[in-house]
């Protein structure tokens, strides 16, 4: 069970003088229940890989497997595919359209066409799942707040019961309090619901806390797939690239560089407290 | 897909088109136009289309950018067609069962065709060599005798400038959210009519929602820049008339009379 | 002389049900007493919701004041005469930079502006040479919006509001829907147009890692100004500073939980040299006095 990316590649456009090859051969896998951070920068192609993984975007060549399944082949039911592989876009909020906040979200359910009963219960969980309160559920989506508003859009694609969930900066716009309530109910779903969740985000501080495995995209290349610690050991790099490590991985290294002997793999705030104490308090150094 | 819509966007370029005084191309698009329907046989068309291919060369838009503004159309241009092939009657050329056509109808069907083509790509070159706020100074200078009868005429050229800015961000809206109803199991494309008018709600209500607070958005930050309407304003690419200005006249009034002159070939 | 100055700015906003009988009052505003000097670069801090966007409305004139008073270089914004003379002074950047250009052109829209004030043509296009060099556009003058990256989009907007000469420029969170490359385009050009142009700014936004440099920095909730002071003097607070939903940067929040595990750090470290040089301190000292944590007296050396 997982999805398998096979030499890919999409030129956007092909053509017309705006050809553009936007994805170039681009191998990977994501095995069931991981929880991946995809970063990149505007542009580096991420937004569109993601489209593929559901089908909205094909391929110009290369494969998409799915459990196994081609989703090219002409039998693949790609209808179905989007329930499995949940999209939820950037500032998913704007897509909005029903008169309250239950209905909305059962509108993915309604699609799938379920018995009634179910895509009520659907609806509640999955409102539930982002924390919507219940007085909250009957009124218009259009009256709530920025944050319930993102919480709900994201219900609604959770309410298809996806076994893949992808999150295009969930937290964009958000402030600080929103954006980390957001990030840890997206953590418990993957914890409780044992769902694959791919978390594209600009922020490596966000990324590094939550995700186990991190794909780094650069112009439409795969740059880095390895743990955290491995991608942020090369920082350096990243900036070239136009990214940064977390501000403590920096914190680290600049310890590091005055002699102080500390573990310079933190990502964390946690792991370079721990980093930093073990040091100070004259533990075991480990370079 | 959606976003290939080109119709009514500015292509940056260096050409004397694109130099050209805007209330020029404003008159000359629509003497064009004028023409179109009075050419009344072959060769008005051809000279027509030789014309326009003429001046599409020296605008240096490339013809395969401007085509592609027809693809919007089609739809309209094909019911033009089949309207005017299968409703005309005349002497009839082929029949069979219910569906008959007549030398006339055919006639009718291709000229309707070519002048709704040629209208088509003569007026979105006007839009693809004009920038917008040239349009709007354009308009407002040829439509300003209006003003003394209280037509709010700068107002009007400055919705319609923002209109067409705001084309292409809409269009691509209209992408993004038609792909994430798409990705909430939406089904646009089986079904009958009455099931597809209705899967248009989950695009159309964002969309509007969209477009009201874009409009409320444009609307402050305009406020915010001092705008209040024509008054006391000046301009910053002020309209002068050019000699070129003059050629282009000269060379209007000649296509109009060689015009006028085909229908007695 | 103060660039704004408000006292008791109170604003409501009265929602109606149908038949037009008040259904609730929110205030949006609660008395904000405020002062902000010409020159300053002043950063207000605040969650979604506590009033700082209907502040910075206020000071263009957008909204008017329910109570209370607001002078914009000594002009009252209630005062109609002066709504052109405020806009003009105070000009104002908003989230969305799709939704605030207006032409098709990037220079016609830095051209805007100057136009609406009714300056002659051949002032117009001088000056909108000069503010497009300011914010490091004018290779992209003749280039259409709609191509350009957020980042961009945003300097083109400053542009726009740096030709018509305001002596404030007030920023409603331009970052909100850049990516870190565009945030930092757009703050570097907003530090570079204070430091140079002497332009008073007012920064509003929920990056932490944006305010670090200002001169002062005001913390909003619930429409009041609930913290007031330099950027240390607000980072030192990490609780506080977290109970109204917002955030530290990742050092300044690391330095505090160090503390707090023993270690003797000064409070409101805000970057990383300042943290290395802190820590480094801390083990010149333990390395020559054998200063171990759990000895607690004595003074605490980076705190001397």
């Amino acid at each position: 069970m997982s999805i398998i990316i096979d030499k890919l590649n999409y030129i956007y456009s092909p053509g017309t003088a705006y050809e553009k090859q936007a994805l170039t051969n681009i191998s990977l896998v994501i095995n069931d229940g991981e929880f991946i951070g995809l970063i990149g920068h505007t542009g580096s192609g991420k937004s569109t890989l993601i489209q593929h993984l559901n089908g909205l975007v094909k391929a110009t060549s290369g494969g998409v497997y799915y459990n196994g399944a081609d989703i090219y082949d002409e039998d693949y039911n790609l209808k179905e595919l989007r329930t499995k592989v949940g999209l939820v876009f950037q500032y998913p909020e704007h897509q909005l359209f029903e008169t309250t906040v239950l209905k909305d979200v059962q509108f993915g359910p309604k699609n799938l066409g379920l018995s009634p009963i179910e895509i009520d219960l659907r609806a509640y969980e999955a409102l539930k799942q982002v924390g919507i309160p219940d007085d909250l559920i009957d009124a218009s989506p259009f009256e709530l707040s920025g944050g319930q508003k993102r919480r709900v859009a994201i219900a609604g694609v959770l309410a298809m019961k996806p076994e893949v969930l992808i999150l295009d900066e969930p937290t964009a716009g958000l402030d600080p309090r929103g954006r980390d309530e957001i990030l840890d109910q997206i953590a418990k779903i993957h914890e409780e619901q044992h769902i694959t969740v791919i978390l594209v985000s600009h922020s490596m501080e966000d990324v590094a806390k939550y995700v186990g495995r991190i794909i780094v995209m650069e112009r439409g290349q795969v740059a880095y797939n390895d743990t955290p610690k491995n991608v942020f050991a090369h920082y350096k790099d990243l900036e070239r690239i136009g990214l940064a490590a977390p501000q403590v991985t920096y914190a680290m290294h600049a310890l590091k560089e005055r002699g102080i002997p500390v573990r310079t793999d933190a990502t964390t705030v946690e792991e370079a407290k721990v980093a930093v104490l073990a040091a100070w308090k004259g533990g075991i150094y480990d370079t | 897909m959606i976003r290939d819509i080109t119709i009514g966007q500015y292509y940056p370029a260096n050409s004397v088109l694109h130099r050209l005084d805007p209330r020029v191309k404003i008159s000359g698009t629509l003497l064009y136009i004028i023409s179109l329907f009075l050419v009344n046989n072959l060769w008005g068309y051809l000279i027509a289309a030789l014309v326009l291919s003429a001046v599409i060369r020296a605008s240096k838009v490339p013809f395969g950018y401007i085509v592609k503004g027809l693809k919007a159309v089609i739809i309209l241009l094909l019911f033009t067609v089949c309207f005017n092939l299968f409703l005309t009657s005349g002497t009839p050329l082929f029949e069979w069962k219910f569906i008959r056509i007549t030398k006339e109808g055919l006639y009718l069907a291709f000229s309707m065709a070519v002048r709704l083509t040629l209208l088509i790509l003569g007026s979105s070159l006007m839009t693809f060599t004009t920038t917008p706020n040239e349009l709007t100074d354009g308009m407002e200078s040829l439509l300003s005798p209006l003003k003394k009868i209280h037509v709010p005429v700068h107002e009007v050229a400055m919705m319609m400038s923002i209109a067409l800015r705001f084309i292409p961000i809409l269009l691509e809206e209209t992408d993004k959210i038609m792909k994430a109803q798409q990705a909430r199991g939406a089904d646009f494309e089986t079904g009958g009519i009455i099931k597809r008018a209705k899967a248009m709600i989950p695009i159309l209500v964002p969309l509007f929602i969209s477009a009201f607070r874009r409009a409320g958005d444009l609307a402050m930050a305009m406020e915010a820049r001092c705008y209040h309407g024509g008054q006391g304003r000046t301009k910053m690419k002020p309209l002068h008339y050019h000699k070129r200005d003059g050629i282009a006249w000269i060379l209007m009034a000649a296509f109009v009379a060689v015009i006028v002159a085909s229908r007695k070939f | 002389m103060s660039m704004l100055k408000s006292d008791n700015l109170t604003f409501e906003y009265i929602r109606r049900d149908e038949e037009g009988n008040v259904e609730s009052i929110t205030k949006a505003l609660d008395g904000v007493c405020l002062e902000i000097k010409k020159g300053d670069f002043v950063a207000i801090l605040g969650h979604n919701g506590s009033g700082k966007s209907t502040l910075a409305k206020h000071i263009n004139a957008i909204l008017m004041p329910t109570e209370g008073t607001l002078y914009v270089d000594g002009m009252d914004t209630r005062d109609e005469k002066h709504l052109w003379d405020i806009r003009q002074t105070a000009g104002m950047v908003f989230q969305n930079p799709d939704n605030q250009i207006i032409a098709t052109v990037v220079e016609e829209d830095v051209g805007f502006g100057p136009e609406n004030l009714g300056v002659p043509t051949q002032e117009i296009w001088e000056r909108v040479e000069e503010s497009l060099k300011a914010v490091g556009m004018y290779e992209y003058r003749k280039h259409s919006p709609n191509k350009l990256s957020g980042g961009q989009k945003q300097r083109v907007a400053i542009a726009g509001i740096m030709a018509m000469k305001p002596q404030c420029i007030v920023l409603d969170e331009p970052t909100a829907m850049l990516d870190p490359n565009g945030r930092r385009e757009v703050i570097r050009t907003v530090r570079e147009l204070n430091r140079r142009e002497k332009v008073t700014v007012l920064l509003i936004t929920h990056y932490m890692e944006e305010v670090i440099h200002a001169d002062k920095v005001i913390v909003m909730d619930d429409g009041k100004i609930v913290m007031q002071g330099t950027p240390r003097e607000i980072f030192s607070q990490v609780e506080k500073l977290k109970s109204y939903r917002m955030d530290v940067p990742q050092v300044t929040e690391l330095a505090h939980e160090l503390k707090k595990a023993g270690m003797p750090l000064p409070d409101g470290i805000l970057s990383v040299e300042e943290f290395a040089q802190a820590v480094e301190k801390c083990h010149a000292h333990t390395v020559s006095t054998d200063f171990r944590p759990h000895k607690k007296e004595g003074a605490h050396p980076c705190l001397s």
